[in-house]
């Protein structure tokens, strides 16, 4: 096992069963820091069930997970994890400042600088305006919105995302990976990224694994040598992005077959 | 107060029918007394002080009892609803208490407490308890299981998890839980009154009829009335927003 000082995140022979059923199997990885690591894969693949174990809502069946060193154990705030669905990750009775300020109260940070973390991150995630409203009067991309920045406020060591904007219009999830990219970058944030959208998983990620189905297993882990900050056109053109995701299509097709 | 005109249609038409009767001799009096005397006579006892001291004494007991209802009702409907094996564990006993009448406490609690307030609230506050707690188990449980990782993510202890998550969430239904309980605790109030305990609105009413006065009954009976509806409509706007969507306005 390689235990760098720069591994954050180390994955050793992880087996998850549910009830006998083997769900993911044998899945061994490291996340370096600062790593923007993408999974992806078909539904029914294990995907979230690996999410939720690296939050550590999920304990292995099997084999151990490291996180900056130390044995994985229940969740901790220095992890935090976006949910696809965010209408029902945030609290409806609270407005957009008051679903932020949730993360600041966990992490017992008073309030001057409260304020000042929360009008930060509004700004950092073009919300300002929207501040005193309630997640039911914003439209989804707002609300996938506020909930990053509730995740971002906690100032995690590595930020968990669950198809995070599988449930957005083509536009709105454009303009979100961009600005995710941007902000974990700027705060050099590991990320591990589920999604089943490979040209998602390539646009955003340093390296791509793929998991195989029944049971989830690593097919294939690629290395995305594609400089940043990328474009959603130039990027998406690129002959190396291109050979990809014909590479790891052609791996999906072959799995679902 | 149009729609206030409306309703109050109907009760006027009905006191008329019956003030009409009674002067054309239709109704007998040592039954059904006059509403004009009856007004005189909640008049006579509002001046000389004793249905707002009876009123202050029922409302005492219905209010103390019910708060001690709605507190403990809450937590641990709140406990048993994050936790089955627990719920599984005290729910039997708790089926086999619930079907208790409250009223027939009242021996027990005379023997505990002696008359007064501490003896009616005790019965008012059994008699609440119950809808509030079952309530409360089925909203916690019915909470986004998602909120509930949220705050495991965000490893909140326990009371925060309660204070900011789990509270608020069951809150719309566990308001229907604390009306129900609210126009309990009045007629449990009220019935030990009658039944057993000297204070408070069901003990005049019982002095009232024993002493011939009718009119004094009927006054304090439909004082009771108005007292139900005027606290089901002070909780119903404490907690109405909750009822509805969240938007403008909702503060935890």
């Amino acid at each position: 096992m390689r235990e760098s000082p720069a591994t954050v995140l180390s994955l050793e022979k992880v087996c998850v069963a549910f009830g006998g059923r083997p769900v993911l199997s044998d899945i061994s990885f490291d996340v370096g820091a600062g790593e923007f690591l993408c999974v992806v894969g078909p539904s029914g693949c294990g995907k979230t069930t690996l999410i939720r174990l690296l939050a550590g809502l999920l304990a292995p069946s099997a084999g151990e997970i490291l996180f900056q060193g130390r044995r994985l154990a229940g969740t901790g705030r220095d992890r935090a994890i976006v949910f696809q669905d965010y209408s029902k990750a945030l609290l409806p009775w609270r407005t957009v400042a008051g679903n932020i300020a949730l993360s600041l109260e966990a992490c017992g940070i008073a309030d001057p600088e409260r304020s000042e973390r929360i009008g930060a991150l509004l700004a950092k995630m073009r919300l300002e305006h929207a501040a005193a409203q309630f997640p039911s009067q914003l439209s989804g991309g707002m609300q996938q919105r506020v909930q990053i920045a509730r995740c971002l406020a906690q100032q995690p060591t590595l930020l968990l995302m669950d198809e995070p904007f599988g449930a957005l219009d083509a536009i709105t999830r454009q303009e979100l990976q961009d600005e995710i990219a941007r902000l974990v970058a700027e705060n050099r944030t590991t990320v591990v990224f589920i999604t089943h959208d490979l040209e998602e998983a390539i646009y955003l990620g340093d390296r791509v694994i793929v998991l195989g189905t029944n049971p989830g297993r690593i097919a294939e882990m690629i290395a995305v040598e594609i400089p940043r900050p990328r474009e959603q056109l130039e990027t998406r053109e690129d002959r190396r992005f291109l050979a990809h995701r014909h590479r790891l299509f052609g791996l999906l097709q072959g799995h679902r077959a | 107060m149009r729609r206030i005109l409306r309703g109050a249609l109907l009760p006027a038409l009905v006191f008329l029918l019956w003030e009409a009767g009674s002067r054309a001799g239709l109704l007998p009096m040592d039954t059904f007394s006059r509403p004009s005397d009856i007004a005189t006579a909640l008049a006579g006892g509002f001046a000389d002080g004793s249905i707002p001291l009876a009123t202050w004494q029922t409302i005492q007991a219905a209010l103390s009892g019910f708060a001690v209802a709605a507190a403990a009702g809450v937590l641990v409907g709140a406990i048993l609803g994050l936790s089955p094996p627990l719920e599984r564990t005290v729910g039997p006993s708790i089926e086999a208490l619930r079907p208790i009448p409250a009223v027939a406490l009242t021996p027990l609690t005379l023997l505990l407490f002696g008359f007064g307030l501490r003896m009616e609230a005790g019965i008012v506050a059994f008699a609440c308890v119950w809808p509030i707690l079952l309530v409360t188990v089925a909203a916690v449980r019915g909470i986004e299981p998602r909120l509930l990782e949220v705050a495991q993510t965000l490893r909140l202890g326990f009371a925060s998890r309660l204070r900011k998550i789990i509270l608020p969430a069951a809150l719309g239904r566990i308001v229907v839980g604390l009306r129900v309980a609210v126009s309990i605790s009045l007629i449990v109030a009220v019935t030990v009154e009658i039944v057993m305990n000297p204070r408070g609105l069901g003990y005049g009413m019982i002095i009232a009829q024993q002493s011939l006065k009718p009119d004094l009954m009927y006054a304090q009976l439909l004082w009771l009335g108005l007292l139900g509806w005027g606290l089901n409509a002070l909780l119903t706007r404490a907690f109405g927003q909750w009822h509805g969507s969240f938007g403008p306005g909702v503060q935890p």
